[in-house]
This record gives C-alpha cells, structure tokens and sequence, in this order.
C-alpha cells in the first residue's frame, strides 16, 4: 500500500528461484524447523484488515487441532507477502480478488474466481473461502457536505467541478484508479495528492471535500463520511479470500474444513466495526479475532491502548529480536562500506582523474531515494529482506567513508608525504604506516558519520521485510498506532545516540595519541 | 659522489632549474646557497628523485637514478627537509626507528643505534618519547638530523637544517654538525641562505641565480675571482647584514 508496492509489483512472478527460497528458508523457517507437530503458517500484510483476517484465520487453524497455527504478522506489503506465499514460507494468508487479479496476476480486468483459479494454479496456489465482504476502492465525502450538495453517487459529482479532491497516491496513479474513473464517469476535477494517513483529518477539517477510502475502512463511521454510491459499477470487486498453497487441503485436511467454514461469515459491516475496534480502540488483534469467533465482535471494545504502555510496547517482547537485527542491519552494511569505501577513497585521493567518476557516482547514489533504491534492489536481486536492506544502506554508507578517506588523504602536508618518500618507504609501507595514520581522524569521522546515518535509514528496511525497529514505525504507521511508531523511533534515536558516544570511544583508541587534541601535556 | 649531468626542471613554463651541470665530491660538504627560489631545493629533489629531470640525468653513487632503484638508493641517503618533516602521529623515537624497522633491523641494533645518535646529536633521551609538537624547533631538528643519520648513509641532503632557529642556538647547531660531518667522512649537500654559514660548512659553495649555477667553487675563490659582479653583491649584502661575523 505504500510506493514500493507498485514498484513491486512491475515485476511479473513468473520466475522463481532457488535463491529467493533459500534466502525465506533462512530468515524466517528456521524457528519452525525445530518443531516436531506439522506447523500451518498464516501470513499477513501490513494493514489493520490484514492483521485481523490473520488472526482470524490463524485462531481457525489452531481450534482444528491438527497442526500448530503460526502467524507471521504484518510481513509487508502485497509483493512480499505473495512472495513469502509462493516460497512455501507461509500456507495461506487473506488477498482480496481485485489484487490477486490485478497485481498478483496483472489482468486487464476482474475476472472470476475460477478464473483466478486457473491461472493460480500453474503456480501451485489457489483461491477459495469468500469470507463475505468487499473491500474496494469508494469515494467518501462529510455527510454533511455531501447533503448540502446532494450529492449521494459517484455521477453527482459532474454537477459540481470546484471540489476539491485529495487521493492517495496509489489511486492517483494506478492504472485502473482516478484516471480509468474519471474517464468513465466524465469527471475533470484535477484532484491533489494526499498521503492516505492524512486524508481522514484533511477531509474532517474541510481541506478536503472528497477523499478516497477503503470501503471497509474504521474510520468511516468515526468521521461520519458517506461513501458514494459507485451508480456505474466502476470498481471492481475487491472480495476477501484466502489465498493457499494447493498443498495445504491435502496436508492438512481437517483445517481446510475448518477454514472452509469462515466462508460468507463477515459482512462488510462487521469488517468495519472489528477495524475500528483495533484501530480505534487499541484491542489487540488477537482479541478482536477471539472476539469475532466467539461470535461477539463488540464484545470488547476497551478505552484505546488498553493495558499497553509506552514501556510496556517498548520493551515488548519482539524488543531483543529487533534490536539484533537493526544492529545486524546497521553493522553489516557499514562494514561493507569500510571495505570498500576505504579503497575507494584512496584510488580518489592518488589520482585525481577517477577521483571526480568516483566522488560523482558515490555522491549520486545518496540522492536516490530509498524506496526507490529498495525496490530495484530487489527486482535486480529477486529477494527481498535483509540482503537488499543491507546493500541498500551500504550504498548510502560508501559517500561520507569514500569522501573522509580521499580528502584525509588529499589534506596531508607536502613536506610530511615528501619525507615518507625520500625516506624510501615503497608506495604500501608509506601508506600504511604514514599517510592512513595520518587521515585516521578524518576516516573516522566519517565512518562515524555513516553509522549514525546508517541507525536512521535502516528503519526504512522494515518495508522489505528485513526487521529491525523499522517494523514498528512501519506497523505503527499503518494501523495508525502513534505509541507503537514511538516505540520503534525512540530506540532508533537511542542507538544512534550510543554510535556517536561509542565512536568518541573508539576515536581515543584509534586516532594515533600525536594527532589528538587532548595528547598528553609532557613526556 | 653526486653528480648532475644536464639536469634541468621547468615548472608550467618556469624554470626552476635550467640544465646544469655539477658534481660533488665524497666525503666534503657541499653547500648550496642563493636568494630564494633560485631552485635549491628543486636541485636536492632532484638528487633523492622526488623531481625526475626534464632532461639530463642524475647519478647518485656511480648509478644513474631511475624508477626501478630509488628506492633502493633513497636508503643510502639522509634528507632532512626544510622544516624537519617529523610525522606527527609517531613520537620523536619511533620517527628516528620508523625506517630501520621497517627493513627489519633487530632490537637491539636499533637500540644502539639510537644511543649512538643521542650521544652524537647530544640531546636528552627522554625527548625522544615526546611527539613532534611537544618539541622546540631546534629539537625538533636534532631529531630529523638523527633520523637523517639512523642508517648511516653515506650522503647526506639536508634542505636549510638551521632555518628557523634563533642565532644562539643555530650558532652552537653549526658547530656541532660540523664536528658531525668530518667525524662521520659524510657527503654533504647542505643548503642556505646565509654566505657566513656557507663559509663555516663550506669545502665546496655553489652559488645559484634564478636556477643557473653563478659559481662554483671555494669561498677564498669567491672572494678573490668572483665569476660575476652579482657574486661581489651577494657576499657584500650578506657582510653588511651581519657585520659582526667578520
Ligand atoms: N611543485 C612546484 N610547482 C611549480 N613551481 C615550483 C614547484 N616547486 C618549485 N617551484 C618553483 O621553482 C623555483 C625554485 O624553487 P625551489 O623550491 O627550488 O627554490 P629554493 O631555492 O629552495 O627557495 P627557498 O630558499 O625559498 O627555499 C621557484 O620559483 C618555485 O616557485
Ligand atoms: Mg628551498
């Protein structure tokens, strides 16, 4: 749902490798290896829907009794989770037919579930169990606003030009969103681009006349919006399903049964209130869905953030886990950046005509912007997770390390490198022994610059699936969770905060005592 | 010893050194001298290879310096640049032993080596334990002197060792190194400003002018056959900015 998912999804899945399985084997089976009982994985993208539809299924499967039900919560976006289901990491996970038809399987049109069927096949899934509501793309505007118009269909809209519209940007620019739309109802209002977070408080505080939502979406009743009435059919079917592995019916047939029976079981209505329940309320997922199947969904709507505080989430129990990988994340790529940052620098410093190729390029890939980088990283890669994350923030790394290390050089007196030469030291020794020492404060400066930026771009490699505290920012934003963003920004801030102290540490150890400003006084 | 066949350096069209011809014995002291820029320290670049020649050659103990031995060559040669080019991350010692440790001189020659230097030198040896700039300019060039000396080569380049030292100190400096020279038999190309200095060191002065050698020769032969009037003016400004001396 964010920019990487359309970036994703440019990419057709017909191919798949050896290594995007191993690389999913490694990251995410090996807790599962160790378990003796068949173990029925559930997956889930990043949204408050998909979070409850995962626990929904996941309380389904373990209640059959016949395997252990895990659920990789939030594992990311459609292309990963998609990705995750064809490696076999995941059995089964909630997909809506609009997206399997269109991104999963990039059809011009919405098609039949057997349609869909077929095609899925052949790659050795398939979808089944409509859980009953239709989750698709509607226009909504204030009611108040909208009967002051009289506006109640997506027609009406033709009679008044001057509204001012806020999209997201997915719907902005996706090939069967506002521009297929406007074409088919006429319509010529040039509408704004709107982060999706911020729609709902553009719209209430009148920025905004028309937004786009999610017809299930848990804030519709809390802003009291009316959803437009689609009078020619425009959106296609978004209907929730469960997309599986065409292994799991015979694996395990008495959950197949069980999940069978979730069929036609949650009504657009009933979608609404458990979204607001979690979204709004702050129940958790688990007990909205033990809610649900216990067949009372309101049952407990709780103050919001209900026996959670901000240290309680902090500390949480995934608080170990995510600073691991952060840090696995932060020190792996910067290592790779030493490694080759280093060297580079030094081509730069000795001659003078690469350096400007080699200061350019460096320079030029910091000016990429992150997604962006994340997403051809892994078209070119064919993974996601942390390998792309780690040589994404290696290239952002390699800039300050290769520039500190050339100008260091660069910056060495003329008597002093002419001293080491006339010495008769070879190019190596003089090197190693005279000119690297010399430039150590201005490397570490900026390795040390490139650990700290390092610490803040890594958050971003929640996006693919790589982890760290990045996975609660990201969870945070898009359950609309301001605690939980917290609780992954403030460790965040924290370690950086501990790189710069611990490279002050290093930097006494490091930078040679008769370079320091605080040397010794005497002998 | 040394010896310049033809060499010449120009800079972007600006001759530093035209092409000369010059040799210098073994075992004398050599003093280079000139009014600044004349391209002294270009002429004893070019000896130890940090300049290659536009044309003519250098050669250096009856081998002419080329790539594949400089290095080889630079380790029988002592140069002390101008302002003593200590490395300033290394202690005074560990600049004296950097050399001789890095071609795998044991301990204990090292050792001794650099006790010979103090004595020669005469400075405390507690000093050598300070960096660079915890030193006084005169120490400071004692101690690119012993680094110059440390593996006893047999010639010696040393780019205005005196600069920048009070007159006290720089006169006490100019005797001790001349009793350093002859106890050594060194060959010494030493430079400076200062015609007084050159007559104290002086077996040989070689008086350049905006990279042309003027003369060439001993100081009585300055005095008494001056090649050109511009040597008369040189030596005259000199006695009239220190009279004393005379
Ligand atoms: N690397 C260089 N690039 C360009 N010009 C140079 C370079 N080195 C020396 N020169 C020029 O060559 C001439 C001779 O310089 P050199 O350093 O040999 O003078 P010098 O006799 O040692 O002067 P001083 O007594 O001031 O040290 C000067 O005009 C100087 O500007
Ligand atoms: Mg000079």
């Amino acid at each position: 749902m964010s920019a990487i998912s359309s970036a994703l999804s440019g990419r057709p899945y017909r191919r798949r490798t050896e290594a995007m399985r191993v690389i999913f084997s490694i990251l995410f089976l090996l807790p599962a290896l160790c378990a003796a009982q068949a173990t029925i994985h559930v997956g889930s993208k990043r949204f408050t829907e998909s979070y409850i539809l995962g626990e929904i299924v996941t309380a389904t499967v373990a209640s059959a009794g016949e395997a252990q039900a895990v659920h990789r919560q939030g594992m990311g976006n459609t292309a990963i989770v998609f990705a995750a289901l064809r490696a076999g990491v995941i059995d089964v996970y909630p997909e809506y037919t609009g997206t399997i038809a269109f991104e999963l399987l990039r059809k011009r049109a919405a098609a039949s579930l057997e349609d869909l069927n077929r095609e899925l096949a052949p790659l050795g899934l398939g979808a089944a169990v409509r859980l009953g509501f239709n989750n698709t793309y509607a226009l909504a505007m204030r009611e108040a606003r909208a009967a002051e118009l009289g506006i109640g269909a997506v027609s009406d809209l033709k009679r008044v030009p001057e509204l001012r519209i806020g999209l997201s940007q997915e719907f902005l620019n996706r090939r069967d969103g506002w521009p297929a739309m406007a074409r088919a109802y006429g319509l010529a209002a040039s509408p704004l681009g709107l982060d999706h977070g911020l729609a709902y408080e553009a719209s209430a505080s009148g920025q905004v006349d028309l937004i786009d939502v999610y017809s299930t979406d848990a804030k519709l009743a809390k802003y009291q919006l009316r959803v437009l009435t689609d009078d020619l059919g425009f959106f296609p079917k978004y209907d929730a399903v469960l997309l599986y592995r065409l292994d799991l019916p015979r694996r395990a047939p008495r959950t197949w049964e069980a999940l069978i029976g979730l069929e036609g079981r949650i009504s657009s209505r009933q979608m609404i209130a458990m979204n607001a329940e979690a979204e709004l309320a702050g129940v958790p997922f688990s007990r909205v869905a033990e809610g649900f199947l216990s067949g009372s969904a309101a049952r407990h709507l709780a103050a919001p953030g209900e026996g959670r505080t901000f240290i309680s989430t902090l500390v949480g129990a995934d608080f170990w886990r995510l600073t691991g990988q952060h840090l696995l994340l932060v020190f792996a790529s910067l290592g790779l950046s030493i490694v080759a940052g280093v060297p580079l620098g030094i081509w730069a410093a000795r001659s003078p005509r690469v350096s400007g190729w080699i200061l350019g390029s460096v320079g030029m890939l910091q000016t990429i912007p992150s997604l962006a980088l994340l997403a051809f990283l892994i078209t070119l890669m064919d993974t996601i997770g942390t390998v792309p994350a780690i040589i994404a923030l290696f290239l952002y790394a390699l800039l300050p390390i290769v520039r500190s290390t050339s100008s260091g050089l660069a910056d060495i007196a003329q008597p002093l490198r002419e001293s080491a030469q006339a010495l008769g030291l070879p190019g190596g020794a003089r090197l190693r022994l005279i000119e690297l020492p010399l430039a150590a404060r201005s490397i570490l400066a900026g390795i040390k610059t490139s650990a700290v930026i390092n610490v803040g771009t890594a958050t971003i490699a929640a996006f693919v699936g790589a982890g760290g505290y990045g996975e609660r920012i990201v969870a945070g934003l898009a359950v609309n969770d301001n605690m939980m963003l917290l609780a992954g920004a403030v460790p965040a801030a924290l370690m950086a905060i501990a790189m710069q102290l611990g490279f002050d540490v290093l930097d006494r150890w490091l930078i040679p005592a008769g370079l320091r400003h605080d040397a010794r006084a005497g002998a | 010893m040394i010896r310049l066949e033809g060499a010449c350096k120009t800079y972007r069209g600006s001759v530093a050194l035209a092409p000369t011809t010059l040799t210098f014995a073994a075992r004398q002291t050599s003093v280079l001298i000139g009014p600044s820029g004349c391209g002294k320290s270009t002429l004893l670049r070019l000896i130890v290879g940090l300049v290659t020649p536009d044309a003519g050659g250098v050669w250096v103990g009856g081998e002419e310096l080329h790539k594949d031995n400089v290095e080889r060559l630079r380790h029988g040669i002592g140069y002390v640049i101008q302002d003593g080019g200590l490395f300033p991350h290394l202690t005074a010692g560990e600049n004296v032993a950097l050399l001789a440790r890095y071609l795998g001189r044991s301990r204990a020659w090292i050792e001794e080596r650099m006790s010979r230097l103090v004595d020669l030198m005469r400075i405390p040896a507690r000093l050598l334990e300070r960096f660079p700039r915890e030193l006084s300019g005169g120490q400071r060039q004692r101690v690119s002197l012993m680094r110059a000396l440390m593996l006893d080569p047999p010639i010696l380049l040393l780019d205005e060792p005196l600069g920048a030292l009070d007159p006290v100190t720089r006169y006490e400096l100019q005797d001790e190194l001349k009793r350093v020279f002859a106890e050594l038999a060194k060959t010494v190309v030493l430079v400076t400003h200062d015609m007084n200095e050159a007559a104290h060191f002086g077996d040989h002065i070689v008086l350049l002018r905006s990279g042309r050698v003027v003369q060439a020769g001993s100081f009585g032969e300055f005095l008494s056959h001056p090649a050109e009037d511009y040597v008369r003016d040189f030596i005259r400004a000199q006695r009239a900015a220190v009279p004393a001396a005379n």
